[in-house]
């Protein structure tokens, strides 16, 4: 248990090391994410030593967008007067984002499938 | 009898009380979510974010207040990405094996989420700050709020758009990908992954664990892409 935390925020912080002393666009924490799927690639014991931990905060990975969605308050004054129109490009753009992403895959796994 | 006042004064200084509605308000979101047989349509974080917002607005409690509270919940959101690597470890062969459909689905995906965002903002009248608040909105909280900065949005408001975001991806998934009888848990996944990052994510792993894997890579990668592309949208259009 302890060593699985230990693992979990060892490679996010050295995600976060790297990411800013190479000064990379990038969020540490998802190069912390390449950087555990590297360690369970070359020491596939760690997987086991990992997992529970790991599928216990996945398993509640909603409960931690809360307190930003709460960030909503913070900005009262925008959200009253443009509310109608953000609600409404956030909603038709997550539309055709998951259409076209969604398709573009199919298409692609489809035309190898074929060249096979 | 203790004064009421000077026990919410006392509770209102430490970040206990927050703490603790954050934890209940999910909980209520989460038991509705699980009686109403894992509705789509009962989303657990968007009840949680109602309930807090009346609360705080009800309290006239400052949004900084409540976060001195909830950010040890918003913290784990770091160890939650690194311990993304553990079911993309798991589907690492099914993951090789679709690496190309990946790369159009990101790139479609990616760009008309930023585009059709700009476009149907700019027809609603949304000008300057507030319409690049939306560029990032499909990138994982972290990236958004980093970008919003960069190409001149407001990341607070950043931050709630990305919530919006996720929460719409994720009430909108299932039923869309039904009706379009899509049957792919791979390219379901990824598509949701990259759309409605972190909350779509979630949303996959309820629905099925290769859709989750999937959905977590396309977070990732759509994290990448959206710093590098947003800034030269957003240079490009305005």
């Amino acid at each position: 248990m302890i060593w699985s935390i230990a693992i979990l925020l060892g490679c996010q912080l050295a995600g976060e090391i790297v990411t800013r002393f190479l000064g990379l666009p990038l969020p540490g924490p998802v190069l912390g994410m390449a950087l555990l799927l590297g360690l369970l690639v070359a020491i596939p014991r760690l997987y086991r030593l990992v997992a529970p931990t790991g599928h216990t905060i996945l398993a509640n990975l909603s409960l931690l967008f809360v307190p930003a969605g709460v960030g909503v308050v913070a900005n009262l004054d925008v959200v009253s007067e443009h509310g109608l129109a953000l609600l409404t490009a956030v909603v038709v753009s997550t539309v055709l984002a998951l259409v076209a992403g969604v398709l573009s895959f199919r298409a692609v796994a489809r035309l190898m499938e074929r060249q096979e | 009898m203790t004064d009421l006042t000077e026990l919410w004064i006392y509770l209102s200084q430490g970040p206990l009380l927050w703490l603790t509605a954050t934890v209940v308000a999910y909980g209520i979101g989460d038991t509705l979510f699980v009686l109403s047989g894992r509705s789509p349509w009962v989303n657990p974080v968007l009840i949680a974010v109602v309930l807090l917002s009346v609360a705080l607005i009800a309290t006239g409690t400052p949004y900084e207040t409540f976060f001195g509270g909830a950010q040890f919940v918003h913290f784990l959101l770091g160890p939650a990405t690194v311990a993304l690597a553990l079911p993309l470890y798991a589907n690492l062969s099914l993951v090789r094996s679709a690496a190309l459909p990946m790369l159009a689905a990101l790139l479609a995906g990616s760009l008309v989420a930023m585009l059709s965002a700009i476009a149907v903002g700019w027809a609603l009248g949304l000008r300057g700050e507030v319409l690049l608040s939306l560029v990032p909105k499909s990138a994982t909280s972290p990236v958004a709020l980093g970008v919003a900065e960069v190409i001149g949005g407001i990341p607070s408001l950043t931050a709630a758009l990305v919530i919006m975001t996720g929460i719409t991806g994720a009430v909108i998934v299932t039923p869309l990908f039904n009706a379009l009888g899509l049957t792919d848990w791979r390219a379901r996944g990824f598509a949701v992954g990259v759309a409605a990052h972190g909350i779509g994510t979630a949303r996959a792993f309820q629905v099925n664990d290769t859709a989750g894997a999937f959905s977590g890579i396309g977070m990732g990668l759509n994290a990448l892409l959206t710093a590098i592309l947003a800034p030269l949208v957003a240079n490009w259009l305005f």
